[in-house]
Formats: structure tokens, C-alpha cells, sequence
């Protein structure tokens, strides 16, 4: 009889030590996420209308509960031989009738409240001071965010991805596209989310008050790495961001030593060049994240992995074990060749 | 014919003989073995097997539930990968949706309808077999498709374009298109079976202002359905056009529209939530009066709530979709009206509020599980108010906080409710009592597992968690409220393990229940448990709207109807006067192989468009074979049309 408990035990054993193989996925230090803490005027106010919701429904769950409570303390006790009472369906019953009134009439006005509350917080959101705007194209796809920032001339305009850097006190319009499927772009500490939606345009308002760094993520389901597709806004003091915008609109650094040199040689004779860009250079292909500064940057593969040169090299060597489903695939360089190319990457600033 | 006629069909005497009871039991029953199992279409067997399907289908849904909450326990985990995950979740939402929460309120309103309400069968019998059988065979279809790895992975909204072909290749999303057209055909034939069903079977008496509230519930429901399921079959169907036959409904490339999609998923979607919450409403309403031995406080109220609800219900759907570009009148438009259908919830609330009040309780299981309504279902409608602020709603949607939300309204308008159903129909419909000891360790068990299970996702959501994300870094800092929320998933399956055990043990050892055990007012309770197979061997006369609990307990009875054949009585809509006698078909195989020849029209469908055409010629002959007159049936129908 023992042997055909053994297959269950073992496959509960083995689930077990599947459950406790954790993932050894570097982790990222990630800006600030929560929609309760407020860096812009966008986040204050829904969090100030959020204090006023939840008082009101506080109090009011409380209050249903202690009518619950009362009712059921003065309330008769009976079993299924107490006699029913029809007679009270011909009679009024002053006192519940008053209760019922009183209690609809009540929820009544507090929903009023919280209706008006909520509209006046709406037209406050919507009529956020676009004086001196910045104007940034997003466009979303499976899983990276693609940045655009404008500028005249030309020359000026420069794209990068999934890190989103903005001048504090100074408001942003964001244009939102989609590139393949609906995805939603959500900061919680700068502003409610707005979907971009294939085939459609969308914009959302937003101004980051204090300097500091915040995290946004993906917010409708986009497919296999919906749960890696994250971003990071920077917001600088102008000084700083317009020394960050000059950085950006040079073109890509050239290599500086033999190995760097031997990266972008093998960056530029291997399939990278088919779906990534970086400036100064022959690659030009937009299917993929622009790589001229993604150096710089502080995390890859959209807040999956910080950024360094062994990170990039295992991301490099293998993403779909990093972010299974994502659109890269795996390479097949040689050791030497990969590092020279992760090396190169990185000092791309 | 001539023969027919000579034969004196017997009617049934007030009180009805012994002879009467025997001959109603020997024409309403269904017949024997197996092929007699496949022919039922006694409302009762097949309300019992729709119940036990739709139980199932939430035992898997919670199954599904778990090994998504075992692979989120812990930050970084790499139990499940993002491809398995995300059928989970597709088949949970789909499951709990489609299979489980809409599905088991028609079953269960399909058993204790007739018997509520004075009637010896649901209209439509056979249909009603046949709705069964396609929503089993629906169900089975899913099922079958996730455990050979093409179960649907788009989500139970199953939003285009990421379901459409660019995005979902492969048969996933079909498989989902097509167990829409499934449910949905089930959920529309009992819609129309339950609304002819109350307006034209009721008892004598039974005017509109005396119907039990549970039957109000499920009638204003099967109006909802009639309205709200075509929005979302024509929305699926035109995405399986668009996957298989390359139509573009939803390709913006092409003129197509996805938002198109979004606003027929939730004209259908949204309603689809008090399509679950109202027949828990209506469970409310039975129970309270029973176990506070006095009818129910306002019913006119209630009542007027209901409809109200419903209408309602249909001004809301876009509140799902304030995340996407619309115009300020039009969010102002639809918080407004998501605000107001709180209104009438706030009015049943007061009136149980009352009846509780001024009751004399008796706290047996049954009443517990409606107490933990005021708590959850309370609670939910709070995080329901905040998600109707527009502003809220754009930081919280698609976060932890919605999970949570509609957690709590779900189980706490409907499955709570749904319990204590269970617990408190069980011995109607088994005879048997369930133990009131288990009881009691399933629904604390269960109220406490809930609560540690969901309440922590609210604040996961405001600390930016989304949803539908098959894991989470470490550095998110979500890994305790998570891990918190994965123990509470194994105390509800705790609960669940001990519901079933008391099931298991009352169904053989249960206390004999006797025809009223709770002492209560409706008709149900006026007969045997479990009930003969003609239900009423006499159809009563009603005078009020607890019959069992009028001063003079049904006095009168119908005499008349017919003990040699399957006799009903029909009366009018409003003032359920007798109007005339309708003969009711006897079972038959037919439904459930037109169901099969449906399914395979259905399934077949999804592999090439020309199955539609093929696969009609089964359907087509088991139709016909279905309604074929039979020589021995008509002469006893005309037989009676000759006897007044």
C-alpha cells in the first residue's frame, strides 16, 4: 500500500522546492510608487478628494454596522416555533418607517456630497495651468515605453525610452500612443492614469512639484510582461534638466578604448542593429528601445534589471529568462564578444 | 382520436387522494436509468444537477484562485510563468463569471421558483434541459481546452486588440469567443423560462404585490439578461469574425475600433454584476423574515429598489473605462449615476436594517451568513462609491484596490448570501438538515479567510500594485501584504473543504428535516422535502404574501387539473387569476442531443467557418425530432380540452 502514495508525495515535495525558487533577478531601487504620496498638484488633489471619500464612507460603514449591532442586541429572540406576526403588513410601523427614511435620506445628501466633491476635483484636474508646457510624445508597446521629446529645430528633437525625465514646477503634456495593444500609463505619485489606445490619440497633464525620483508602471493588461513594463520619472531642478536635455541631443559617444570599440563593431555586424537605434551611428531601426544614451539610464528592460555591465551582459545573453515573452531574442555572441558589447552599452552616457 | 375520447381523463380531488398523489407522482416523475437520466426535465432534477455544475465550476475557479495566490505569496517567485498565469487568471474571472455566479442563481432559481410560487413545473421544460446541457457542455468545452495548454490568456474582458489575431495567434481566444456564445444561449433561455415562469405559473392569489422577494429578484434579473447578454454575444461574435474570418471590427489599422469593444463588453459587463448581486439580494429577503419570524419590513420598497437597481444598472457602464480619453460631461454623467445606484441598495439595506430590528432572531446558519452581507457587501459599496469618483478611479483602476473591490461586492452580495441559500434550502431539497456545527466553522472560517484574504489588496492597490501581474519585484516592498493575502486563500479553502464535508455527511446522516423546518412563510415549505415530483399534488389558492404564516394557512386548494397527464395551471399576469389549463411535454432525449449537436456546431465553428453550415443538419434534425407530435400525447391533450 506504500507504493502509490510515493508519486503524490513526491509531486508535492517537488511543488514544494518549486515554491521556494525564488528568481535571481537583480533588483532594481525604484522611485517612489503610492498613491498616496503626493509630488504635483495633479496627485494632491485626488489625494485630498481620497481624505474626503473615505471619511465619509468611514463614518458610514461604521454607522450601518452599529445600526447592525443595535438591531440585533434590542431585538427579540425566537426559534421556528415563534408564532410570525403577519398582522404588521396591514399596520404602520412608525418607528422603522422614520428609521428607513432618515437612514435614505441621509445617504442621500452624503452621496450628493461626494458626487460634487468629485466633479470639483475632475474640472481642477482638467484646468491644470499649461503655461510654458513641455510637450512629450509617449508611445507604449510590449513592454517598453518609447519617449519622444520635441524642439525646434529638428536636431533638437531626441528619443529615448522608459525613463522619463522632467523639469520640476514646469507642466508636461504627455501624448499618448499605443503601438500594438491598449496600455495605461500611470504614475500614482504624479497623476491618475490615462490609457494609450491604438488608433487613437490621448493626453495627460501632469506637474512634478519636488524633485525627486517616481516609479510608473503599466497599469492595463498588455500581455505576457504586463508585470515588468515599468518606468521611471526623474524629475530635475531646471538647472539640471536642461543639462540632461543637451546630453541627450548629442549624438552617441564614440568608443573610447579597444574593448568599447570591439562593442560597437560587434553591435553594429550582429542582429542588434535590426530592431535598435543609436545616434552617430549606421543603426537606425526603431523596433526597439533607442540605445544612444542607455547608459545613462537606471534600470533596462523597462525596471526589470538596474543598469551595469554584467547586468546588460546577462540581459544580453539571455532576456527571456530575465522577462519570458519579451520581443528580444536570445544571442548567440561569444563571451568576449558580448562583454565588449555590454561594456560598450554602458558607457554609452 | 375517437379512442382518445372515450377515455375519461381522472382529475385531481381537493384534498387530493391517495390515488391522485400516486398517479401525479407517476406522470411528473422522469423516467429511469440512464438513458431516463439524460431525458429529465423535471425543473428539479435539472435545477439540482445546474446547481451541483455551477458549484463545481466554483470549486475550480477557487482552485485556479489558489495557485494564483501561491505563486504571488512571495516577490520574484517562479512557480508559474507569465504564460500559465495569465489562463489563470483568464479562466478564474471566466469562470466565476460565466460558469459559477450568473449560472448558479438561474439554477437555483430554476429549482425553488415553481415550488415558490405554486407551480407544478417551470415553463419550457424541455428547453430547460437543453440550456442545461449547453451550459455544461460549454463548460466542459473550457475546461478541456486549458488542460491541453490552449486555455484563453486575454483576460475574462478579453480587451482587442490584444485578443485579437495580431496579438492572441493560435486558438486560446477562440475557445473563450465560443464559451460567451455558450453561456450566453444558456443564460437567455432561462431568461425567457423564468419570466414566463413567474408572470403565467403562479398560484392563485399569488397577485404581483404578494410574489416572494427572491422571485421579484430573479424576474427583474431575467430581464436584465434579455438586455444585457446580446450586447456581449455580438460583441464576441464580431471578434471571432475578426480572428477567424478577418473581418475588422476591432482593427483601428483598418477602420475598426477598440474601444468599440469595451463599450459593448461592459453595456454587458457592468449589468452583469447585479445580475449577480440582485438573486443575492433576493436570498436576503428570504431569509431574514424567517429567522426573524416577521415578514419582511417595506416590501413595496424593496420591490420599487429592485427594478430601480436594475434600470439603473444600465446607466453605469462606463466607469469602467474612465482611464480612457472621454469627454468631462460624460465622466460627470456616469459618477452621477454610479453614485445613484446606491440609492436603492441603501433602501433594502434600511428595510433588512428594520426587520431585524423589530424580529425576534434566531441565529441558525442560514441568518449569519446574511448578518456577514451588512459587513462585506457594506464595505464594498464604500470602495464601490470611491471607484465612482472619477479621480479615485484613475489612480486605483487596474490595481489591487478594484481586486479587492469587487471581491467584496461579489462574495459579499452574492456568494455570502449564496451560503446561507445553501444552508437554508438544503433541507427542501435533500430532506436532510446540514449540520449546524460545521456551519458555523465554515462561515467564520470562511468570513475570517475572506477578509485576510482581500481586505489587504486595498492597500496594495494604493501602494501601485496592478492587476493581472503574474509577479512583483522585491524592491516593491508588496511582498507581506501579499504573502498575508495567500494565507487567508488557504483559510477560505479550509472553509470550503469543511462546506463540503458538511454536504458529504448531512447527505447521509443529516437530522430528517420535515416539510418546514425553519418555521417559514412561503410555499415551499408547504410540502414535502424533498418535494414529490409534481411538487403541489394540489395547486393552493394564496391570500397573502407568506401563505404559511396567514392566520388560516391555505385554506384552499385547486381541484381539476388532471392527474393522468402533465397538467399545469396557467393565470393571469398581474392578478394570477386562473385563466386556463396547459399541458406540459413529457421528457425526452431530444434536448440534450440538440445540445450535443449545438456544441459540436459551436466548437466545430471555431476551426472552420463552414462547420456553421454542416453542423446545422444534426441541429436542424434534433430540433425537428424535439417538437414531433406523438399520436398518444395529442389524444390525451384533446381529451382534456374536451373535459371543462
Amino acid at each position: 500500500m506504500r507504493r502509490p502514495l510515493a508519486p503524490p508525495v513526491a509531486a508535492v515535495l517537488s511543488f514544494a522546492s518549486a515554491f521556494t525558487m525564488a528568481q535571481d533577478r537583480p533588483n532594481v531601487v525604484p522611485g517612489v510608487h503610492d498613491a498616496l504620496v503626493a509630488a504635483g498638484p495633479q496627485s494632491a488633489h485626488i489625494g485630498t478628494l481620497w481624505n474626503l471619500v473615505l471619511a465619509i464612507c468611514t463614518i458610514v460603514f461604521c454607522a450601518v454596522l452599529l445600526g447592525l449591532v443595535v438591531a440585533i442586541w434590542r431585538s427579540g429572540r425566537g426559534d421556528a416555533t415563534t408564532r410570525a406576526d403577519v398582522s404588521m403588513v396591514a399596520r404602520h410601523e412608525r418607528g422603522p418607517y422614520l428609521g428607513v427614511i432618515w437612514g435614505v435620506a441621509v445617504s442621500v445628501v452624503l452621496l450628493l456630497v461626494m458626487t460634487v466633491a468629485s466633479v470639483v476635483t475632475d474640472r481642477a484636474l482638467a484646468r491644470l495651468s499649461l503655461v510654458d508646457a513641455l510637450h512629450i510624445e509617449v508611445t507604449a508597446h510590449q513592454w517598453w515605453w518609447e519617449l519622444q521629446y520635441g524642439g525646434s529645430p529638428d536636431s533638437a528633437r531626441f528619443t529615448t525610452a522608459n525613463e522619463l525625465h522632467v523639469p520640476v514646477g514646469r507642466p508636461v503634456v504627455l501624448t499618448l500612443k499605443a503601438d500594438d495593444v491598449i496600455h495605461s500609463f500611470w504614475v500614482p505619485s504624479l497623476a491618475g492614469k490615462k490609457d494609450l489606445i491604438p488608433g487613437r490619440t490621448t493626453t495627460l497633464h501632469l506637474r512634478a512639484d519636488q524633485a525627486g525620483r517616481y516609479r510608473g508602471q503599466c497599469a492595463e493588461f498588455c500581455g505576457f510582461q504586463h508585470a515588468f513594463m515599468a518606468f521611471e520619472v526623474i524629475a530635475d531642478p531646471p538647472e539640471q534638466y536642461d543639462a540632461w536635455v543637451a546630453s541627450q541631443r548629442r549624438p552617441a559617444a564614440e568608443p573610447a578604448d579597444a574593448t568599447t570599440r570591439r562593442g560597437q563593431e560587434v553591435f553594429l555586424r550582429s542582429s542588434c542593429v535590426l530592431c535598435h537605434a543609436i545616434e552617430g551611428t549606421t543603426a537606425a531601426a526603431r523596433k526597439a528601445p533607442d540605445l544612444t544614451h542607455v547608459g545613462a539610464r537606471t534600470t533596462l528592460a523597462a525596471g526589470t534589471l538596474p543598469n551595469g555591465t554584467s547586468e546588460m551582459q546577462r540581459w544580453i545573453a539571455d532576456p527571456q529568462r530575465l522577462k519570458p515573452g519579451v520581443n528580444m531574442p536570445a544571442s548567440t555572441l561569444s563571451g568576449a564578444d558580448l562583454g565588449a558589447l555590454a561594456a560598450y552599452l554602458v558607457s554609452l552616457k | 382520436m375517437t379512442t382518445a375520447a372515450a377515455t375519461q381523463p381522472r382529475l385531481n380531488s381537493v384534498p387530493p387522494t391517495a390515488q391522485d398523489i400516486a398517479a401525479l407522482e407517476r406522470v411528473w416523475r422522469d423516467p429511469p436509468g440512464f438513458l431516463g437520466w439524460l431525458a429529465a426535465i423535471n425543473h428539479k432534477a435539472i435545477g439540482k444537477r445546474f446547481i451541483v455544475t455551477a458549484f463545481g465550476f466554483f470549486v475550480a475557479g477557487g482552485l485556479l484562485a489558489a495557485a494564483m495566490r501561491l505563486q504571488l505569496a512571495r516577490p520574484d517567485n517562479h512557480l508559474i510563468g507569465p504564460d500559465l498565469y495569465n489562463q489563470l487568471f483568464t479562466m478564474h474571472g471566466t469562470t466565476m463569471m460565466f460558469l459559477f455566479a450568473v449560472p448558479v442563481m438561474q439554477a437555483m432559481s430554476v429549482y425553488l421558483v415553481p415550488l415558490m410560487i405554486g407551480s407544478r413545473s417551470v415553463a419550457f421544460p424541455r428547453m430547460n434541459a437543453f440550456a442545461y446541457w449547453i451550459f455544461l457542455f460549454g463548460g466542459v468545452m473550457l475546461y478541456v481546452a486549458f488542460a491541453l495548454n490552449i486555455g484563453p490568456d486575454a483576460g475574462w474582458f478579453a480587451y482587442v486588440p490584444l485578443s485579437g489575431p495580431d496579438y492572441s495567434p493560435g486558438k486560446r481566444v477562440d475557445f473563450w469567443a465560443q464559451l460567451i456564445t455558450f453561456t450566453e444561449l444558456s443564460g437567455l433561455l432561462e431568461a425567457v423560462i423564468l419570466v414566463t415562469t413567474v408572470f403565467k405559473l403562479r398560484a392563485p392569489g399569488m397577485t404581483l404585490n404578494r410574489i416572494p422577494l427572491f422571485v421579484w429578484g430573479m424576474l427583474v434579473t431575467a430581464f436584465m439578461v434579455m438586455f444585457a447578454l446580446p450586447a456581449v454575444m455580438l460583441a464576441s461574435t464580431a471578434l471571432i469574425t475578426d480572428r477567424l474570418v478577418g473581418t475588422h471590427f476591432y482593427n483601428p489599422a483598418e477602420g475598426g475600433d477598440a474601444i468599440l469593444w469595451q463599450h459593448l463588453f461592459w453595456f454587458f459587463g457592468h449589468p452583469e454584476v447585479y445580475l449577480i448581486f440582485i438573486p443575492g439580494l433576493g436570498f436576503m429577503s428570504s431569509i431574514i423574515p424567517t429567522f426573524a419570524r416577521r415578514p419582511i419590513f417595506g416590501y413595496s420598497a424593496m420591490v420599487l429598489s429592485l427594478i430601480a437597481t436594475a434600470f439603473l444598472a444600465f446607466g453605469l457602464w462606463v466607469h469602467h473605462m474612465f482611464a480612457t480619453n472621454l469627454p468631462e460631461l460624460g465622466k460627470s454623467f456616469f459618477t452621477a449615476a454610479s453614485m445613484m445606484i446606491a440609492i436603492p441598495s441603501a433602501v433594502q439595506i434600511f428595510c433588512w436594517l428594520a426587520t431585524l430590528w423589530t424580529g425576534k432572531l434566531s441565529f441558525k446558519t442560514p441568518l449569519l451568513f446574511v448578518l456577514a452581507f451588512f459587513f462585506v457587501l457594506v464595505l464594498g459599496g464604500m470602495t464601490g462609491l470611491m471607484l465612482a469618483a472619477v479621480p479615485i478611479d484613475l489612480q486605483v483602476h487596474d490595481t489591487y484596490f478594484v481586486v479587492a473591490h469587487l471581491h467584496y461586492v461579489l462574495i459579499g452580495g452574492a456568494v455570502f448570501p449564496l451560503f446561507g441559500a445553501f444552508y437554508y434550502w438544503f433541507p427542501k431539497i435533500t430532506g436532510r438538515m446540514l449540520s449546524e456545527r460545521l456551519g458555523r466553522w465554515n462561515f467564520w472560517l470562511f468570513l475570517i479567510g475572506f477578509n485576510v484574504t482581500f481586505f489587504p489588496m486595498h492597500l496594495l492597490g494604493l501602494q501601485g500594485m496592478p492587476r493581472r501581474v503574474y509577479t512583483y519585484g522585491a524592491e516593491m516592498g508588496w511582498g507581506g501584504l501579499n504573502a498575508l493575502a495567500s494565507l487567508g486563500a488557504l483559510t477560505i479553502a479550509v472553509s470550503m473543504l469543511l462546506f463540503i464535508l458538511n454536504v458529504w455527511r448531512s447527505l447521509r446522516h443529516g437530522e430528517q428535516a420535515g416539510a418546514d423546518p425553519w418555521g417559514a412563510g412561503t410555499l415551499e415549505w408547504s410540502i414535502a422535502s424533498p418535494p414529490p415530483a409534481c411538487n403541489f399534488a394540489a395547486i393552493p389558492v394564496v391570500a397573502g404574501r407568506d401563505p404559511l404564516w396567514e392566520p388560516d394557512a391555505l385554506p384552499a386548494h385547486v381541484s381539476g387539473l388532471s392527474v393522468d397527464s402533465r397538467e399545469v395551471l396557467m393565470t393571469t399576469v398581474v392578478d394570477a387569476h386562473p385563466e386556463t389549463r396547459e399541458s406540459f411535454p413529457e421528457p425526452t432525449i431530444w434536448p440534450m442531443l440538440g445540445a450535443l449537436a449545438t456544441t459540436v456546431l459551436f466548437i466545430g465553428s471555431i476551426f472552420t467557418p463552414w462547420a456553421v453550415v454542416w453542423a446545422s443538419l444534426p441541429v436542424g434534425i434534433a430540433l425537428t425530432l424535439w417538437f414531433w407530435p406523438r399520436r398518444r400525447e395529442n389524444a390525451a391533450h384533446l381529451a382534456l380540452e374536451r373535459t371543462p
